[in-house]
């Protein structure tokens, strides 16, 4: 708090950089909306004039990192508690909670509207409503109410590849939804692994987290049913107009590695964890990471490959 | 606290002003590339006008 407080009084000019401004649209966050999104418009089975393919995933981006801003905006008084979040733009004093609502508010707009004379109205209305879900669903409601914040907030992470599809087709198809449903699957345990290490940070904030609610016995045991829900979906992706020979070789091998990490958690107790300094459960974190990532490649390359007559069953 | 020509603060102004020309600069060859790629496109028709049937 100590802390907070001195960067507070320090750099509170009201003449941010640049930097600052481009920190308040999350850009770690937004690397993996643009990854998901253009996943999903490459995936998808008809061609986009590559213009209007970085168009729209440039406008998907900037509307991820605009909530990104809105979610700052809202949620500065909670920055301001946990050490992770504390030298943010707001709560360091560099820009103000009413800039960085209206630079949100301005940019969403422009994100949206782009998007719909990019490509159509579909998809930048699941951008709207994207935005509209992680500001004022998640970020104003679930949050700081219900420990299920992650689980059903986890949605608008998701939406991205749905967008990017929506973009390509002008349509929502079982593929698009299987890509939003295995981000929404996952974001759950990969949240979870990271309450588990970052100890009590959400409790300072008083973030209702599954890890202060119920316990961390509790949150290893939803990891590991979350894991296994998300493995028969990540496989039986496989098996779908989006999957293919590759990625199923990925999804056994990424899946095993993951099952077998949530396992590990699982039979873990709170002594155990703290002894190797949550080893197990930041390399779970870190493999979260590269799943996600790797699955998205994955279907990437199998409709990469469709050109050449190899790609898909 | 004196402001000499040399101060932080008009470091991160000159770096706000100069990254919003450039995103706008970027924005203005955005849509002219867009516009570009729409109206070269094969489906592209420019809307009907009365009697033109």
């Amino acid at each position: 708090m100590s802390d907070a407080s001195l960067n507070t009084t320090s750099t509170q000019t009201g003449d941010a950089g640049f930097g600052d401004y481009f920190a308040l649209l999350k850009p770690r966050v937004m690397s993996l909306v643009v990854f998901t999104a253009f996943v999903g418009l490459f995936a998808a089975p008809v061609s986009v004039h590559p213009v209007i393919g970085f168009t729209a995933i440039l406008f998907i981006a900037i509307g991820g990192g605009a909530s990104g801003a809105l979610n700052m905006w809202w949620d500065a008084d909670i920055d301001q508690v946990m050490k992770r979040t504390q030298s943010r733009p707001i709560p360091s004093g560099r820009i103000t909670g009413d800039e960085a609502f209206a630079f949100g508010m301005a940019l969403s707009a422009i994100a949206v509207v782009m998007l719909w004379l990019a490509t159509n109205l579909l998809a930048a209305a699941i951008l709207a409503f994207t935005i509209f879900f992680y500001v004022v669903i998640y970020t104003m409601w679930l949050k700081r109410w219900t420990p299920q914040n992650i689980v059903i907030g986890g949605a608008a992470g998701a939406f991205p590849p749905m967008i990017g599809w929506a973009a390509a087709t002008g349509s929502v198809s079982v593929e698009s939804i299987l890509m939003f449903t295995l981000i929404f699957m996952w974001t759950p345990p990969h949240f979870w692994a990271l309450a588990l290490f970052m100890k009590s940070d959400y409790a300072n904030a008083g973030v209702p987290m599954l890890t202060v609610t119920h316990g961390r016995r509790a949150t290893r045991v939803h990891i590991l049913v979350y894991t296994i829900l998300l493995a028969a979906l990540a496989i039986g992706t496989a098996f779908t107009g989006i999957g293919g020979p590759v990625y199923l070789t990925v999804a056994v091998v990424l899946n095993a590695m993951f099952l077998k990490g949530a396992i590990v958690i699982w039979r873990r107790n709170e002594e155990q964890a703290a002894e190797d300094n949550y080893r197990t459960e930041k390399k779970f974190f870190a493999l979260s990471l590269l799943y996600l990532f790797v699955h998205f490649g994955a279907i990437a390359i199998e409709a990469a490959l469709v050109p050449f007559g190899l790609g898909g069953w | 606290m004196s402001l000499s020509r040399q101060h932080e603060l008009h470091k991160r102004r000159f770096s706000r002003n100069l990254g919003l020309g450039l995103v706008l600069a970027a924005f203005v060859a955005l849509i002219f590339a867009l516009t570009f790629v729409k109206v070269t496109r094969e489906e592209f028709a420019l809307p009907q006008t009365e009697g033109a049937n």
